[in-house]
């Protein structure tokens, strides 16, 4: 930092530096503190876009609509990398100049505090006065107590060592005295939080590269037994190896809600969700009953899986035009609002002769409103009931491209059953069947049960991370609160008439300097004989 | 940690008087407000004429004196009255912010200064009542985060009060914490509630907490850095001969006492916010599986932290005190305002507790 003085003379000479020199001239430029300054400016900017669009990262959705609603700007902010900020080319440029900057400030500041604290303190100055905090005391000759020069010197040094300074006697043609420093660990402090932030930098890059994350909709009686093909969506790190996955396995027994049934202003708001388990950590281990909550996931393997989201997944049997179970099974349906009037999507390619679809809702507590549409009134499934289109057709999942489940594509399918048919809609309660028009087949609701979506995560960067970080903040409060001071101490005589004197300086900010010059004042006051006492500078707080 | 199947039911009447007695408190506030922007008025009457029997008598004093000793009054012999604007506010108030002899006689500050105590009284039975009623900490949503934060702003001043006379910021600071409790009430009115699942973890209350209050110690430098820029072009106006349009301003310190009381306060604020992250951080692993995932909170979160970290940086180097490292103090806590209503409101993230 106090380099960058000199660089700008350098400056003068630029074109005869050559390559080595012009090398070296970008280095102190970087590492200088203007321009560390002007990156973490710009590196606070660079983040804000990544709070104003989408991000593929975390909505991977909402950006492909992001760029179908807007398909003029659309691809020129992808083009920017603006859905992926914090992979952007500009802003990993942003930090790795950043902490190349800061390796550079740190390195020569290690080196020279290294040297600092094998420095004794600076040598006392001649007038003493002309410091911000002097004080003179006149010590009172003659009594029991009067102490002798070698006493005074040695009662200054005990006095500021014991209050944590590297002390030293001196004798010189002024007098003798004593120098003290104190605040080595402000820089250490420093040094510390600043090499941290590098060790955080250096976790966030070991998770990236060895760990993963993945998603996962369990229903209830359902197990998810930990391998890539379990997972619905899967993103690994750089350096992932599958054969990293241990063959853990999670059953879920049952999934619990509380909704809030007391209070008239929150009626129906949950209060709390609890997935029963029971987890295997091996394949051959005896199960272990636990719950995952949602601050509380369940750590296994060096794992974790949170519980993220849940639904319904009603339990229907489709049976198909020839009167065989075309399909049969849970049917994840998407909540929309706060009464879980859930969004469902039923597909029966094996339906012969004709492939059958379903879409619509399944409502938990199932009222008809005024117009005459089904509604829900109540997130609990009280009187379930299933809304249903039903289509006939090609749905399409033959030509191999993957399909959204939770879309079904009606570009190729004939309606069937619907409110604008003679046949209508399909409402089913559990336990009914029914029978679609022209023997087309037949649909039971057979059973309800719930569903989770589960994030599954392995990160070996957490604690690396923690632990960097704790020391970053340990450090910076070392560094923020830790006073850099000076203090002399110095004996004089004037025909027999001793005094002693004592100045103190600070070494950047320091509001309680004069404090210390108070107490330091009480404590000769305790120990020698002082007559009326003289400060020349500086009031002192009462 | 409450499970939903015995959380304590709300106390309806206790979380009624809390609604009532929160706005009683805005209401004493404003009063209070009121009164110390009419010490300030007053105050510059009283200064004027302090100034007027300086000038008085420093003429009396120069009688016979050549005219440019009347316009160079810094020669004056040690000791003396110097009738420069600059040493007449050091009477009111010094730059070490102690009480002194001429600070006594404001009145109307000190009526202020009661009725603040009484609002806080109110307001903080307001608070810790919603807390009481709810079993749980008061603060899970907008309402309780706007009227806790309060009361941590005004505790923290009034507190401070009693070793510093800051009673130059009364205004800035009661007209603060009035506006925050008229935010509460006017614009998140929200019901008594439970806390949503998200949110119950032993994290809200330490996380949300320190936040809090490192937010409340961000809003108290804020208005030292603002009071900081106005004194800092008022000397330099005077300083070249200008006439001072703003007298009352000699109430408040010189700029470099603000500024360097300011950045005393934001290194403290400055510590607490990293830990605020830090906590978050941990907070967001246990509830979302990842510590940081650059939601809009979070990214937020890291721009204060960073542009705190700029100002620190823009001081210890020396070459960007005064003004520019104010303006760098400024527009960190602009963006602790962003995130507080721009983000909550309308950045939909993870962090959507915000009850509107
Ligand atoms: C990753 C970016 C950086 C961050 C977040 C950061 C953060 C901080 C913070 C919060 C402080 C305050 C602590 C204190 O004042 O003692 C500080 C101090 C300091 N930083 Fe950095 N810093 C960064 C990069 C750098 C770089 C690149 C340099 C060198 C060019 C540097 C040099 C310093 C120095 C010399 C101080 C001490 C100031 C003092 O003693 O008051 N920092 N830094």
């Amino acid at each position: 930092m106090a380099k960058n003085k000199r660089t700008a003379k350098d400056r003068g000479d630029a074109p005869a530096l050559g390559l080595v020199g012009s090398l070296r001239w970008i280095w102190t430029q970087l590492t200088s503190m203007p321009t560390a300054l002007f990156l973490l400016l710009l590196f606070a900017v660079a983040a804000v876009p990544g709070s104003i669009f989408p991000q593929r990262s975390m909505n991977p959705e909402t950006v492909r609509e992001y760029l179908n609603n807007n398909p003029v700007t659309g691809p020129w902010l992808d083009r920017f990398q603006l859905f992926d900020v914090y992979s952007s080319a500009w802003f990993s440029a942003i930090y790795i100049l950043l902490f190349i900057s800061l390796v550079g400030c740190i390195v020569p500041r290690v080196k020279k505090h290294a040297q600092a604290l094998r420095t004794p303190p600076p040598r006392t100055p001649s007038r003493l006065n002309r410091l911000p905090q002097y004080t003179s005391l006149q010590l009172v000759e003659g009594e029991a107590d009067t102490p002798s020069d070698d006493e005074v010197i040695d009662d200054a040094y005990k006095v500021l060592r014991k209050r944590g300074y590297r002390v030293e006697r001196r004798s010189d043609a002024t007098g003798r005295s004593v120098a003290a420093e104190r605040g080595y660990t402000r820089e250490i402090g420093n040094l510390t939080f600043h090499i941290s932030l590098i060790g955080v930098l250096i976790s966030v890059a070991i998770g990236g590269a060895f760990g993963y994350s993945g998603q996962r909709v369990i229903v209830e009686g359902e197990t998810f037994v930990n391998s890539l093909v379990s997972y619905d969506a899967f993103t690994p790190g750089t350096n992932f190896n599958p054969e990293n996955l241990t063959p853990y396995s999670v059953k879920l027994d049952k999934f619990d809600i509380v909704f809030d049934r007391e209070s008239k202003t929150h009626f129906g708001q949950p209060l709390d969700f609890t997935a029963h388990v029971q987890t295997r950590r091996s394949a051959d281990a005896e199960p272990v009953e636990e719950d995952i909550k949602v601050n509380h996931p369940l750590r296994i393997n060096g794992a974790d899986v949170y519980l993220v989201g849940n639904g319904y997944a009603p339990v229907v049997t489709v049976k198909d035009g020839n009167g065989d179970v075309a399909f049969s099974g849970p049917v994840v349906s998407v909540p929309q609002d706060s009464v879980y009037t859930s969004m469902m999507v039923i597909k029966a390619p094996d339906a012969k002769p004709e492939q059958l679809g379903f879409q619509g809702f399944l409502l938990p507590t199932a009222l008809v409103d005024e117009t005459g549409f089904g509604i829900s009134g109540d997130p609990n499934a009280i009187n379930p009931q299933l809304h249903l289109n039903s289509f006939a057709g090609n749905l399409g999942l033959d030509d191999g491209v993957p399909q959204n489940v939770y879309v079904l594509d009606t570009d190729n399918l004939t309606e069937v059953n619907s409110r604008n048919l003679d046949a209508g809609g399909i409402v089913l309660e559990a336990g009914q069947t029914y029978d679609l028009p022209d023997g087309k087949g037949s649909i039971t609701f057979n059973d309800l049960k719930r569903f989770i979506g589960v994030d599954v995560n392995y990160d070996p960067s957490k604690i690396p991370m923690a632990i960097f970080s704790f020391l970053a903040l340990a450090g910076l409060i070392v560094s923020l609160f830790t006073p850099r001071r000076r203090v002399w101490v110095k004996l004089k005589n004037n025909d027999g008439q001793r005094s002693v004197e004592y100045a103190l300086l600070a070494r950047g900010e320091d509001p309680r300097l004069e404090r210390e010059s108070t107490e330091l004042h009480n404590i000769f006051d305790s120990k020698w004989p002082l007559a009326s006492q003289k400060q020349d500078q500086g009031e002192v707080n009462a | 940690m409450p499970n939903g199947s015995n959380l304590a039911p709300i106390n309806e009447t206790l979380g009624n008087y809390s609604q009532l007695f929160m706005l009683l408190s805005a209401f004493v506030y404003m009063v209070a407000f009121i009164l110390f922007a009419l010490d300030l008025a007053k105050s510059n009457k009283i200064i004027s004429e302090i100034d007027a029997a300086a000038l008085k008598r420093d003429s009396e004093m120069l009688v016979g004196a050549t005219a440019t000793s009347v316009s160079a009054p810094r020669s004056t012999k040690r000791g003396a009255p110097v009738p420069r604007a600059d040493n007449v506010s050091e009477n009111v108030v010094n730059d070490k912010m102690n009480y002194t002899e001429h600070s006594s006689n404001r009145n109307m500050a000190r009526i202020a200064l009661v009725l603040s105590w009484l609002a806080v009284a109110m307001h903080g039975f307001a608070v810790i009542g919603r807390g009481v009623a709810a079993h749980r900490v008061p603060w899970g949503n907008m309402y309780e985060f706007l009227s806790t934060g309060a009361l941590v702003v005004a505790v923290v001043y009034l507190v401070v009060l009693f070793f510093k006379d800051l009673r130059f910021m009364g205004s800035f600071i009661i007209g603060l914490v009035t506006l925050m409790l008229c935010g509460a009430t006017i614009g998140f009115p929200t019901p008594l509630g439970h806390l949503m699942p998200a949110l119950q973890s032993p994290w809200i209350v330490i996380h949300v907490s320190i936040a809090v209050f490192a937010s409340a110690l961000f809003s108290i430098s804020f208005a030292m850095n603002v009071l900081q820029l106005i004194q800092h072009s008022r000397m330099n106006k005077i300083a070249s001969g200008l006439p001072d349009k703003l007298p009352f301003m000699r109430l408040v310190p010189g700029a470099g006492a603000l500024e360097n009381f300011a950045y005393r306060i934001n290194t403290i604020a400055f510590v607490m916010w990293t830990f605020t992250v830090i906590a978050g951080a941990i907070w967001a692993e246990a509830a979302w599986g990842r510590y940081w995932g650059w939601d809009p909170k979070e990214v937020w979160s890291f721009v204060i932290w960073v542009v705190y970290a700029g100002y620190l940086h823009a001081r210890a180097t020396g070459g960007w005190t005064g003004p520019r490292s104010a303006w760098l103090s400024i527009i960190g806590y602009g963006c602790v305002i962003f995130n507080f209503t721009i983000v909550n409101i309308f950045f939909n993230g993870l962090h959507s507790y915000a009850g509107v």
